[in-house]
């Protein structure tokens, strides 16, 4: 059995995400790796995960009955990479060659057989929920038991793809599945409920046969009852975790240039003193 | 070889349990003994063929070994993506199988047809592509496809094709089954279309005097390259035979291996040409149609025996 979550107490989850932003920003700057805004609009998400909700050993990473993860907003893996990092599935100065050639480290996750903790090769969007669903079965199927949890972006869900996952989960009742949406009403080049029509996104998830909480994204008490609460349910679950693109520096938040934009030398150094980091 | 491929799935999932075939919605009462007696190890995952191909590849990596079954274009092209990524790039033990391949289905239009997924195949990594002739060498290379660890495309043909080997003498992935002796031209024939390659063979010695060998192949690739190397010395010329496009098929694959090899010898590649087929018929008017049936063969194995290199039809 993989060792139980480390259930780390809710308030010490945020200290955690701070020092996790501000390594991004700083390899972003040093590798020229993009996606910022993505990265740090999700990185709450990821802390609560894998902090205080997997179950997994990163000493034993393909432990048959670990949950699964799955990032399949594959863009945002520079945050993913630290995660997995601080969690101890590498050292921490693997990521030195974070982007040179040759490096494991760069936009987007390679295969699971490539980078312990990495349960799917994502980048093209819309692929980890369907194979996230598809592990979700395997547990059913194997009587193997875990559970499997994705985080979406509100872009990624323009993906035909993830509708039809949606479907076959919901008619299949894999209440082992658990997706949360980053739901930063920003895609690659406009406002996400202007360019597809995402909105109502709660209502087109509950529409679907998933049992859907609407969170603040950033708040990690919120993040914990709405798994809580509905751990009995049939149902797949949908977490919509309304959220801030570029979360946690002023000048990032918010600004969708930061898709694609490098932070400065001096930029990293702001971003520092705002997160509380001594840098 | 419909009815072959659910009997032996049926089979083989009483003996696996890992065993898991996902339909696309299709093989009404096909599938009814394997889900009568193994509920768990069927699921049709609706008319969402990308979802479909994820989901098999999310299984085969946590331990599952899936079957995707469903008609060759929504199971190949309709998902490509998937399959690229989800299951070739993971290296996941996938076994994507397409019912009703090549002209199969000419009567349903080119929304059925399959003429491109041998060279859509052959460019994707870690996966090896199967075209089994009849039902004993679908039996054969589907057992070995679902029991080894690598990502396989099978394309399969409808039902009613005729076993042009017996079962006892069925070849394993790779290999292949010579069904008439020659010696004068090598017919070298991929999948379903072989009874047109055989048709022709007996049609040049008898007509025309010709001897013409029929070695059918099941597997795309990898390219058995040992077998072309021997082929090569033995014969004056090879014509390869596909339901598929000329281009990027398995006739241009032996091509590239024989000239890359400096193997000077005469080849004609017959496969469907750069056009869609808009008017409806059987798959025999198709083959006509195309310019892959017997006579056509016969045609193009004079051709090629009398002329240089490069004689297409």
């Amino acid at each position: 059995m993989p060792e139980a979550p480390i259930q780390n107490d809710i308030g010490s989850l945020e200290p955690i995400a701070q020092m996790l932003r501000y390594r991004i920003i700083k390899t972003s700057h040093e590798s020229g790796t993009p996606h910022l805004g993505s990265c740090l609009s999700c990185t709450d998400l990821l802390v609560f995960f894998y902090w205080h909700i997997l179950n997994i050993d990163p000493q034993d990473p393909s432990n048959a009955q670990r949950d699964r993860f799955l990032l399949s907003k594959g863009h945002a893996a520079p945050a993913l990479f630290q995660v997995l990092a601080e969690r101890g599935f590498y050292p921490k100065s693997d990521l030195d060659g974070y982007g040179e050639d040759g490096s494991l480290f760069g936009e987007h996750p390679p295969t699971p057989s490539a980078l312990p903790g990495i349960e799917a090769a994502t980048g093209s969007l819309g692929h980890g929920l369907p194979m996230g669903l598809g592990m979700a079965l395997a547990s059913r199927i194997s009587d193997v038991p875990y559970s499997v949890y994705a985080i979406l972006s509100d872009g990624e869900c323009n993906e035909g793809s993830v509708w039809e996952a949606a479907l076959l989960a919901a008619a299949q009742n894999v209440s082992n599945l658990t997706v949360a949406i980053d739901y930063n009403k920003w895609q690659a080049t406009g406002r996400s409920d202007e360019v597809l029509g995402l909105a109502p996104l709660a209502e087109k998830w509950r529409a679907f046969g998933w049992c859907v909480t609407e969170i603040d994204g950033h708040d990690f008490v919120q993040m914990s009852d709405a798994i809580e609460k509905n751990k009995a349910d049939p149902r797949p679950k949908a977490i919509i975790a309304n959220t801030i693109k570029g979360r946690g520096v002023s000048f990032m938040e918010d600004d969708n240039n930061w898709h694609y934009r490098i932070p400065t030398a001096d930029e990293v150094k702001l971003a520092a003193q705002e997160l509380g980091i001594e840098a | 070889m419909r009815n072959a491929f659910a009997q032996e799935v049926t089979a083989m999932a009483a003996k696996d349990p890992k065993l898991v075939l996902l339909s696309g919605d299709i093989g009404n009462r096909l599938f009814d003994k394997l889900r009568g007696g193994y509920p768990a190890q069927f699921m049709n995952c609706g008319v969402a063929e990308a979802n479909m191909m994820g989901v098999a590849a999310g299984m085969a990596l946590s331990g599952l070994r899936p079957i995707v079954y469903t008609i060759t274009p929504f199971t190949t092209t309709r998902c490509l993506e998937q399959i690229r990524v989800d299951v070739a790039y993971h290296n996941a033990p996938v076994v994507i199988v397409g019912t009703g391949s090549g002209l199969s289905y000419a009567s349903l239009g080119p929304t059925h047809h399959s003429l491109e997924d041998f060279a859509i195949f052959r460019a994707i990594p870690n996966i090896r592509v199967l075209a089994p002739y009849d039902a004993p060498s679908l039996r054969s290379v589907l057992r070995e496809a679902v029991n080894s660890d690598i990502p396989t495309y099978i394309r399969i043909g409808k039902k009613g094709e005729k076993d042009l080997v017996p079962s006892e003498k069925a070849v394993g992935i790779g290999k292949t089954a010579v069904v008439r002796e020659g010696t004068d031209i090598c017919l070298l024939s991929v999948g379903t279309i072989g009874p047109e390659a055989i048709t022709a063979a007996d049609t040049l010695k008898e007509s025309h005097g010709i001897s013409a060998e029929v070695v059918l192949v099941n597997t795309v690739k990898p390219l058995d390259e040992v077998m072309l190397a021997g082929l090569a010395k033995r014969f004056k010329a090879i014509v390869t035979v596909e339901e598929h496009s000329k281009s990027g098929g398995f006739g241009e694959h032996v091509s590239a291996f024989l000239a890359q090899n400096g193997i000077p010898l005469p080849i004609v590649c017959l496969g469907t040409g750069d056009k869609f087929m808009h008017s409806v018929g059987s798959q025999s008017y198709a083959r006509t149609y195309f310019g892959i049936d017997a006579p056509s063969i016969v045609t193009a194995a004079q051709n090629c025996l009398k002329g240089p290199v490069g004689a297409t039809p």
